[in-house]
């Protein structure tokens, strides 16, 4: 047993983190919000060529994976610098169309989508919200109605989420791509791997958040001395590290319960993930706001781009009700 | 990354079911804060020594197995599900013992561990004094010194099992003149039935006599009963304090096994349109799963050469939150029965949960409250800056 990540999967972190840090994603972010996707494009590209979608996407379709472990560490550092679109809903519909043994659609799509060319939507009702994410900036939007497979091409006007960064619309009609048991079977299985993703990702947004409000307080000063040095300011602080300390070998061992085969306690193990970090991370926002007083509650300073995903990241692909329903499911 | 076992360890983890199926009473332990109980937990002591599973991370020579950290980790995953006895020898066990491997000598290591790992001897940790608590290092016990040793005075207090154990071990300012108070102390074993020794029970919040304080009067401890260098004391001790917050002192097999027991207690009797109550449970599964994961990574870490420093925080924080939830929780799913004392007898699973959920309100307090525990995870783990303390 060794429960830590190798030194190869904490290069590959290393290496995401510092291209992320060097690629301005709060500009990306706000182009993206404002409805413009050539920088959220761009950056999407470089994820590509460091193999980010290649590890949802199996070898025979020019992938490297499925790989959930690596996969989690990735999104992780994409959740550590909010990068925009939607990342997790694309490696989940590569994960629905391996499972789907439908060789016509995995060839159409998944060679496309490891290479970064094909950005693509899904959207489970029965098991997340009703809206797909980004219809709008996306090559194709999957939509799973009990058990068939829709190919949407037409949505309605985008709903505003509470992330700007994150444009909601209902999918509409659609051609059906396939029928029959194994596409809620593969569609389980892809809201699995979205949950699980979604999960990386809040722990990454939660220790954006930390980071900054740690730097944040040691240099801000009120009545003489830092910030920092207050221990109501101490103690909230390190409940935050100690939550998002406490989720991390969760998802890690989610990741690894999806290594092996479908059963209950992955979902469990998931759902659990789930459920941890989506609270950390909100309560990483919380201390974050809390924290940097007045100037963290404007909308001016990127610090809001991380506290508004806090939110949607704990309701999508999994409530937190949800999630402790599944956690106690025998 | 995995979290797969040799099927040395599968072994392992058999062969210690298999002989705590054989062996756990069947009927609960009376309270190990009683005499009575305190009595029959030492006699198991004994029953896990014989068989050598009282301490089986310790050398074979001691009486142990040699057992790295993740068969200690299995073991007492066993032990809990088992649901055995707590261990009524467990301040020697997690806090001296460490001590002595660390700083002791090899004589003191021979005379004093068999009798630990035996129940023979019991111990109790004499560290906190009336007016030092948290700052541990405003102590005033003295030790000064006399021909072949040094006599202790002074005031010990809330001292673990005192009321009928057999030795103590603490910290004593032998040397008041160098004006900081982390110097000049040492750090001694003695006897609590030697000449000078007051022992007064003082009963915990459900009256039970759980510690005591101690008076000491000019007590002789020989130099033989010195740990470490004399003066030296401070440095002894935080190594110590080290391993109680840490791994040692809480294993994750006491929560995960509660939590499987809250599972059932919820599965068996809980309304289930009570979605709060179930988000409850639910959260408390969620938490001890990730503290077994968590110790499962430190673990992997340890083998892998690396040291658990101010880490420990995090664990002593989290243990001690998570388990008080685990009892508020069962005893929530009780309903009105969960208001009878573990004295009831009609108390269920033999109140188990009552007194588990007294003895776990105290967690956030002993081992070093979590206020302390916070400011250290901030200012250690955070690089905060140091406020006044
Ligand atoms: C069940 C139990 C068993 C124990 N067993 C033993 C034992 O076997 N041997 C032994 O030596 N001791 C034992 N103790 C004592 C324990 O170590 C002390 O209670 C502990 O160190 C706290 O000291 P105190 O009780 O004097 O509280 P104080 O230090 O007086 O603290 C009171 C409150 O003030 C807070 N506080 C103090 N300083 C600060 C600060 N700088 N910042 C923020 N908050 C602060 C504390 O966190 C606490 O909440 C035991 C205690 C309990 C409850």
């Amino acid at each position: 047993m060794r429960f830590l990540l190798d030194d190869e999967q904490r290069e590959f972190a290393r290496s995401l983190d510092a291209m992320l840090t060097a690629s301005d994603t709060p500009g990306a972010v706000r182009a993206w919000a404002a409805g413009d996707t050539t920088p959220g494009r761009a950056l999407w590209s470089r994820l590509a060529e460091a193999g980010v979608f290649a590890l949802a996407v199996p070898e025979p379709y020019d992938g490297l994976g499925p790989l959930p472990v690596e996969l989690a560490v990735a999104f992780t550092e994409l959740g550590r610098h909010a990068v925009p679109g939607p990342l997790v809903e694309t490696v989940a519909a590569a994960a629905l169309l391996d499972r789907l043994g439908d060789q016509d659609a995995a060839a159409a799509w998944l060679p496309r989508i490891a290479a970064g060319k094909a950005v693509v939507s899904l959207c489970v009702p029965a098991v997340g919200s009703p809206y797909a994410l980004d219809p709008d900036a996306t090559d194709a939007v999957l939509v799973v109605a009990g058990d068939t497979l829709l190919l949407t091409e037409e949505s309605g006007p985008v709903q505003p989420s509470a992330d700007p960064a994150r444009r909601l619309a209902r999918p509409l009609g659609g051609t059906v791509l396939a029928r029959g048991p194994e596409v809620a079977a593969a569609a389980a299985h892809a809201a699995d791997v979205a949950a699980l993703v979604t999960a990386a990702q809040a722990l990454g947004l939660g220790r954006a958040l930390l980071d900054r409000t740690v730097a944040y307080v040691k240099q801000r000063t009120q009545f003489g001395v830092a910030i920092g040095s207050f221990q109501a300011v101490k103690h909230r602080l390190a409940d935050t590290l100690i939550a998002l300390e406490f989720a991390q070998p969760l998802l890690h061992s989610a990741a690894l319960a999806l290594t092996g085969p479908d059963g209950p306690s992955a979902g469990r193990e998931i759902a659990a993930a789930k459920v941890a970090a989506g609270d950390a991370a909100y309560a990483a926002a919380r201390a974050a706001l809390q924290l940097h007083g007045a100037v963290g509650y404007t909308d001016e300073l990127d610090l809001s781009l991380w506290i508004r995903k806090a939110r949607p990241l704990r309701e999508a692909w999994g409530t937190p009700a949800a999630c402790r329903a599944r956690v106690l499911t025998p | 990354m995995d979290l797969d076992f040799t099927a040395a360890e599968d072994a392992f983890r058999a062969e210690a079911r298999a002989w705590l199926t054989a062996h756990v009473p069947a009927v609960p332990l009376p309270s190990l804060e009683t005499a009575e109980g305190f009595a029959a937990h030492r006699e198991w002591e004994r029953t896990l020594f014989a068989d050598r599973w009282s301490v089986v991370s310790w050398p074979e020579e001691y009486g142990g197995r040699s057992a790295p950290i993740l068969r200690w980790l299995i073991f007492e995953e066993e032990y809990y599900a088992a649901g055995a006895p707590g261990r009524v020898s467990q301040n020697g066990i997690n806090l001296l013992a460490p001590t002595l491997f660390e700083h002791g000598t090899d004589e003191q290591r021979a005379r004093v561990l068999p009798s630990m790992a035996s129940g023979e001897v019991i111990w109790a940790q004499a560290w906190s004094e009336p007016e030092s608590g948290s700052d541990l290092a405003s102590l005033r016990s003295t030790a000064v010194r006399t021909d072949g040793g040094w006599l202790l005075s002074g005031q010990k207090t809330w001292s673990s099992r005192a009321a009928f154990a057999d030795r103590a071990f603490g910290l004593f300012r032998s040397d008041p003149e160098t004006g900081r108070p982390h110097q000049g102390l040492t750090y001694l074993m003695f006897p609590l039935d030697a000449a000078g020794v007051t022992v007064r029970p003082i009963g915990r919040l459900d009256g039970k006599p759980a510690f005591a304080e101690l008076f000491l009067d000019e007590v002789f401890v020989p130099d033989e009963d010195v740990i470490g260098a004399p003066g030296q004391g401070w440095r002894v001790a935080m190594s110590t304090a080290g391993n109680e917050r840490g791994l040692t002192l809480r294993s994750p097999g006491r929560f995960t096994a509660a939590a499987e027991r809250l599972t059932g207690l919820w599965r068996d009797g809980a309304d289930p349109s009570d979605t709060a109550l179930r988000d409850r449970v639910a959260d408390a599964v969620v938490a001890a799963r990730a503290y077994r994961l968590f110790t499962y990574a430190n673990a992997s870490r340890i083998a892998a050469g690396e040291s658990i420093g101010a880490e420990s925080s995090l664990n002593k924080v989290f243990w001690s939150e998570l388990d008080i939830a685990l009892h508020e929780t069962a005893l929530d799913v009780l309903g009105p029965y969960g208001e009878l004392s573990d004295e009831a007898t009609e108390a269920p699973a033999h109140g188990s949960w009552a007194e588990g959920h007294t003895f776990s309100l105290a967690g956030p307090i002993y081992a070093g409250t979590n206020e302390i525990q916070r400011d250290i995870i901030a200012e250690r783990l955070l690089g905060l800056p140091k406020g006044r303390r």
